[in-house]
């Protein structure tokens, strides 16, 4: 039994993982950047759905909708100002742009939130599912995590293989030029898919902080990076592959913490990272692409 | 003809790169021997020289190797513990401070280029962004592994332990490596002097390489690959040199680094730090070692310069990054600039007429 709530509990971490590694998969598939700021929204997604519960006394659900919105609007204006000049510029300049806007946003919320760890009330009601009398006990975040996971997927899969947007952004992805020539806004379309990124950031830090409630303003960090692997992990620019990753990534971290070391987890997450890319060195499910001379 | 100038050139980048460094030490050493350096920013001198060599060793990596690294710090890491560790073992062999420092930087750097060694092998046969993420990755381990580990000497010699204090069985001995609060006791060694000798001797090592042969096969190997392939370079050989050389230089970084203070955490050389070396090898200038030099002092005293503004100052440091990285590259900002001193120049009285219209 254990094994299986472990394996819940992994799926669950992944599913968040997961939610952020699609942020980065398509900015990094349209516009070839490392979005390392996409960490810091998610961080500032949590304190807005933080503020809107407790200050302003929304309904949960609401409030996550609001963080959506307040991401949204953030992750574009980031993309217009910083990003957006540096279109032609090399991939080290928006890399460093990047990791500029992510300082500049875990200052920004040092300022107004502090450096005093907010708890973070979760979204989810606080109460569990008891299985096999009462062995197997399974919380409604893990359950909503994975539900939400699920459906962004879906949703996701259908937006880019069906809509002229989705099928816009996976032309510039493919070729930006060529997209170019057939009409499509190559400008408004990196800059909706900022926008999307950003948003599903923040349902991934609203739900991230319902399972682990402690909100500062390095908060997005290290599940930035986690996710970042996880995006490298399934074959970066793919969004099967993130998916794939994300979860993955969420089963070896909590299996490596309750059956070998707390303190090493870490350590085997990305251990596991350099097998998997030293055996197939675009990722599980990445293109492989040849070189032309 | 062509041989003549580029040879000039990099005679004048070696004299550019070495007057620089021993101008700062004619002009800062006689300052902080008076007492004319605030105490805030003498304090900084060791850290800023320390930084110097980590950001001269990954220019090394990533402007002329052309590879991104984003786990620089871990290399530092290794030369940092590992020095703590033999000076500490050696205290009573060597009781001269200077002699210790030499060695335990010496061993840094060994134990960094080992690290350099083997990590290298996987890493460079990834390409691009997969690269980057797994040096990532490797900075993350090793800053992992660090925070588990314990270490202590006593009369039978060192002991290791990956559990706890106890565990290590010390009798009457000293505790090293203290896990997640990293090395203890350490006897503050580095001195202004010293960096700036490990900072020549870092310019020596990489502006050798650079224009050796090997140098030049890096260089080929960065600009073309399949080219330099195709001429019979042995690209993983000359990449793995190039990267060792680079990952012992940090470890001796490190070395300095952490014999400036009594305390040290693994977590001091994590992602961040990492990141902020690759700062100042960007605003510096890739391939560029005196500009590397310049941004490195500068971009890490600012924040201390900013103090005034409090709570703020990290806020603008962001800010300056930001519009800094606009400005060097965004079309735009270059044409706008390039109109504005076009108008300086040439039309001095009626500079302020035109600028209206830009």
């Amino acid at each position: 039994m254990t094994f299986i709530s472990n394996l819940i509990n992994g799926i669950s971490l992944g599913s968040v993982y997961a939610i952020i590694a699609l942020g980065y998969t398509m900015v990094y598939g349209i516009a070839k950047m490392l979005n390392f700021a996409h960490g810091d929204v998610i961080m500032i997604g949590a304190y807005t759905s933080f503020c809107m519960t407790t200050y302003v006394g929304m309904s949960p659900v609401v409030s996550v909708v609001v963080a959506m919105a307040v991401c949204t609007i953030l992750g574009s204006l980031i993309e217009a100002f910083a990003y957006k000049p540096l279109r032609k510029a090399t991939s080290l300049a928006v890399l460093i742009t990047a990791i500029g806007v992510s300082y500049f946003l875990q200052n920004m919320a040092l300022l107004i939130w502090g450096s005093t760890p907010k708890t973070f009330s979760s979204v989810v009601p606080n109460s569990s599912i008891a299985l096999f009398d009462g062995k197997l006990i399974i919380t409604y975040e893990s359950i909503i995590t994975i539900i939400a996971c699920i459906l962004i997927m879906v949703v996701l899969t259908l937006f880019t293989k069906k809509s002229k947007m989705g099928k816009a952004m996976r032309a510039v992805s493919e070729d930006k030029e060529a997209a170019e020539l057939m009409g499509i806004n190559v400008n408004v379309t990196i800059s909706i898919t900022f926008a999307i990124g950003s948003a599903l950031a923040a349902i991934a830090g609203v739900l991230l902080c319902s399972a682990y409630p402690v909100l500062v303003p390095t908060t997005g960090s290290m599940p930035g990076i986690k996710a970042f692997v996880a995006a490298v992990f399934g074959g970066i620019g793919s969004i099967p592959g993130a998916m794939v990753g994300g979860i993955l990534l969420g089963i070896i971290e909590i299996f490596s913490k309750s059956y070998i070391s707390t303190l090493l987890s870490d350590a085997i997450v990305f251990a596991v990272l350099i097998l998997v890319l030293l055996i197939k060195p675009t990722g599980i499910l990445g293109k492989k692409i040849t070189e032309k001379v | 003809m062509n041989k003549i100038k580029s040879l000039n050139k990099s005679t004048l980048t070696n004299i550019k790169s070495y007057g620089l460094v021993v101008l700062a030490f004619i002009i800062l050493f006689p300052m902080q021997n008076m007492g004319l350096i605030n105490h805030s920013i003498s304090g900084l001198l060791v850290p800023i020289c320390a930084y110097v060599v980590m950001a001269i060793s990954l220019n090394l990596t990533v402007g002329f190797l052309g590879e991104l690294s984003l786990g620089h710090a871990e290399f530092m890491s290794v030369g940092a513990f590992s020095s703590v560790v033999v000076s500490i073992c050696l205290q009573e062999a060597i009781p001269s401070g200077p002699l210790r420092l030499l060695v335990a930087i010496a061993a840094g750097g060994i134990c960094a280029g080992l690290a350099g060694f083997i990590i290298g092998i996987p890493v460079l046969r990834l390409r691009g962004d997969y690269l980057a993420i797994v040096t990532l990755a490797f900075g993350e381990i090793i800053k992992n592994i660090i925070n588990c580990l314990y270490i202590g000497v006593d009369g039978s010699g060192l002991h290791f332990s990956m559990k706890d204090i106890a565990s290590l069985g010390l009798t009457n001995g000293k505790i090293i490596l203290n896990g997640p609060q990293g090395a203890v006791g350490i006897t503050k060694l580095s001195t202004f002097t010293a960096g700036i000798i490990l900072i020549i001797f870092a310019l020596f090592v990489v502006l050798n390489f650079v224009n050796s042969k090997s140098g030049r096969a890096v260089t080929a190997i960065r600009d073309n690959r399949i080219a330099a392939e195709s001429l019979g370079i042995s690209v993983t050989r000359y990449k793995l040199t190039a990267f060792i050389i680079s990952a012992a230089l940090a470890g001796m970084a490190g070395a300095l680094f952490a014999m400036n203070f009594s305390t040290i955490a693994a977590k001091k050389f994590d992602f961040n730090t990492s990141i902020l070396v690759l700062v100042f090898v960007v605003l510096g200038g890739m391939g560029n070692i005196p500009g590397t030099i310049i941004a490195t002092a500068l971009l890490y005293t600012l924040p201390e310069l900013l103090r005034f503004l409090n709570d703020y100052r990290m806020l603008i440091y962001a800010i300056v990054l930001i519009i800094v990285m606009l400005l060097r590259n965004s079309e735009r900002a270059k044409q706008i600039i390039n109109r504005m001193i076009c108008t300086f120049k040439f039309n001095k009285s009626g500079g302020k007429g035109d600028e209206g219209n830009v």
